[in-house]
């Protein structure tokens, strides 16, 4: 039941245990409460129904987390204790360094232009014939894996070498031959080619920016826009007057979600580039340092300093929602 | 309740009075606005559709020349669907596709019970240390998974899973809890009192109330998140290359992706049909229970 299960049937069968297993321990906790009768018995009723998940999260990430904080003052194979060495790697080695500047420029520029665009779109489809369909074809990214997404724009970006009898496959570099430029390549041309990677995030987020800034335009009170329209008061008025300052509190919101998703994208720099050419990013190098180049106690600070680096962003983010909560 | 409703509805039921962005928008001179929106769209849907188109050339055709010739000289096959499932000699994404199922099912199932267990008592029963264990747990959402994933790992291999469903199991279960928990408890609160009291008077006890009261009105709430759990599965990549990235018995389809990716990266053949054969549950799922999905999307849109 615990072995690695190959063929399809034992897969099932394998899950199937599994879920026998867990709903004879789901049963045998319920059993339990269910004979803790009376109000006295409340308490350990309480208690019961979190057992289950105070282990999991003990074992599965409080002590994980407190280990690898520990394991980051430690060398390459975890075993003589260097101090904050690691974090000095970190913000004095060359390769890190570049690492830290494209993890900046990921978590400035995807936020901002997702937003961004995700507003001007909600704000265009709005009440128009198509609008859910478009909505659709803006979401659908958000959809899917980010692997998958890697794989659509890693085609978009192909390269061809420019040569007489050999046409181009990639959409932008047929555009560049087309405009009588010459092909690029351009996930190696570096610092193009964090760029291109940070479209793909942009790509993928600008959905999510959408669908909640248009749920939160629609909430904005018909009196208030009335007013204004009586006003006369022109479009460019209208949406920085009205629109942008009555969704203010929900685009901080979306901004310091995307940012914080950002901080943590992996999936993407791995399938385009692997972090070579000069793409790597906070969390893209924390897995390169911990399994390819098997310096745990550096993987460990990386992985520290995405805890830390997310820190503020939570913090800032529980408190805007809880304010527009409380109105 | 109407469950698939489409996204849309609410603005069609309002569209009778203008909104600040309608206005906007008409104000802008309508056709500079249609324009603007439309680019946005087309070039939003261009990178997919070009990918797609692909999948159905044959392998010649997608090397030597750009999809966009495909509407000069349209030649369509399903060979490279074949072969990404084990015919001509290619990877068979059925033994993924069946695996990434596996790991989704119970890593779904398992921590939208023990949350919901979890959240009943946060919200309905009294007891000490209550208040600690809420903030307690409602602050590890913000524990990036990276910060657990060697320890996690050493104590697989000393359990002797590695290399199995459980890790995933065990791993994806647990990084949900605390979302899972928080969102859930909120929902319950919002439950009348006097709903669970007159069913405490009527002499039922915190199981039977569990099942009988709460069980029922949660449903919203719980599709919401088991949607937006099952995405985060299956779309997942960190998890299973740590946990799983040793063999292909356990490995889930993106990571048959990625791989494919990684070692063929030139295959566009393989690449379009097998990208697609990976997003077809989570675009059908998006297009079947939109309104859930986008619900359990806003409310976990911080996980992970």
């Amino acid at each position: 039941m615990f072995n690695t299960a190959s063929t399809t049937p034992e897969k099932l069968l394998q899950m199937l245990a599994a879920l026998l297993l867990f709903a004879a321990v789901l049963g045998v906790i319920l059993f339990f409460a269910g004979r803790l009768g009376g109000r006295r018995g409340d308490k350990w009723v309480g208690y019961l129904y979190l057992l289950p998940v105070v282990l999991m999260l003990l074992v599965g990430l409080v002590y994980p987390g407190l280990r690898t904080i520990y394991e980051s003052f430690f060398d390459a194979a975890g075993k003589a204790f260097v101090g904050v060495d690691n974090y000095k790697t970190i913000f004095t080695s060359e390769d890190q360094l570049v690492v830290l500047r494209n993890t900046v420029f990921w978590v400035v520029l995807t936020p901002f232009l997702a937003t961004g665009i995700g507003l001007v779109y909600a704000i265009l489809v709005d009440k128009s014939r198509f609008e859910s369909f478009a909505k659709a074809l803006i979401f659908l990214p958000m959809s899917i894996s980010f692997v998958a997404a890697s794989v659509i724009w890693k085609f978009m970006y192909e390269y061809r070498p420019d040569q007489a009898n050999v046409q181009q496959i990639g959409l932008i570099n047929q555009i560049i031959v087309w405009l009588g430029g010459k092909p690029v390549q351009l996930l190696i041309e570096s610092p193009l080619n964090t760029f291109l990677l940070i479209i793909v995030m942009i790509w993928i987020q600008a959905g999510f920016a959408m669908t909640v800034l248009s749920a939160a335009i629609k909430a904005i009170p018909d009196d208030i826009v009335e007013a204004a329209r009586l006003d006369g008061v022109n479009a460019w008025s209208m949406f920085r007057k009205i629109t942008v300052p009555s969704v203010r509190p929900t685009i901080v919101v979306v901004l310091t979600t995307i940012g914080i998703g950002t901080l943590k994208v992996f999936d993407i720099v791995r399938t385009m580039t692997g972090g070579n050419f000069k793409t790597s990013v906070v969390a893209n190098e924390f897995y390169s340092q911990t399994f390819r180049a098997d310096n745990q106690g550096l993987g460990a600070a990386l992985a520290v300093l995405l805890f830390i680096l997310v820190i503020p962003v939570v913090a800032y983010n529980i408190r805007q929602v809880r304010q527009s909560e409380a109105r | 309740m109407s469950t698939v409703a489409p996204l849309a509805t609410d603005s069609d039921l309002a569209a009778e009075k203008p909104s600040a962005a309608a206005i906007a928008k008409k104000r802008l001179s309508s056709p500079w606005a249609s324009l603007a929106a439309i680019v946005i769209a087309v070039l939003w849907t261009i990178p997919t559709f070009g990918l797609l188109i692909s999948s159905f050339r044959p392998e010649r055709q997608i090397k030597r020349t750009g999809w966009w010739t495909f509407f000069s000289d349209p030649t369509v096959t399903l060979d490279n669907y074949r072969s990404v499932f084990g015919q001509n000699g290619g990877v068979n994404m059925a033994d993924f596709f069946v695996n990434s199922l596996v790991i989704c099912i119970p890593s779904v199932l398992i921590p939208l019970a023990l949350a919901s267990l979890a959240a009943y008592a946060f919200a309905w029963i009294n007891f000490r240390g209550k208040n600690f264990l809420f903030i307690a747990i409602f602050a590890l959402q913000i524990v990036p998974l990276q910060i657990t994933l060697i320890p996690l790992l050493e104590i697989f291999v000393h359990i002797h899973i590695t290399g199995t469903f459980w890790t995933l199991w065990l791993a994806h279960s647990t990084f949900a809890l605390p979302l899972a928990i928080y969102l859930l408890h909120n929902f319950m609160r919002e439950v009348p009192a006097g709903l669970i009291e007159a069913a405490r008077v009527d002499g039922a006890g915190h199981v039977a109330i569990f099942f009988r009261v709460m069980l029922p009105l949660l449903t919203p709430a719980l599709a919401a998140f088991g949607i937006f759990q099952f995405l985060w599965v299956w779309n997942d990549l960190l998890v299973a290359l740590v946990f799983a990235g040793g063999g292909n018995e356990v490995a889930p389809i993106t990571l048959a992706l990625a791989n494919l990716s990684g070692t063929r990266g030139t295959a566009w053949q393989l690449l379009s049909a097998g990208a697609f054969v990976s997003i077809a549950v989570p675009v059908l799922v998006f297009l079947l229970l939109q309104r859930y999905f986008v619900r359990g999307l806003l409310a976990g849109s911080v996980k992970g």
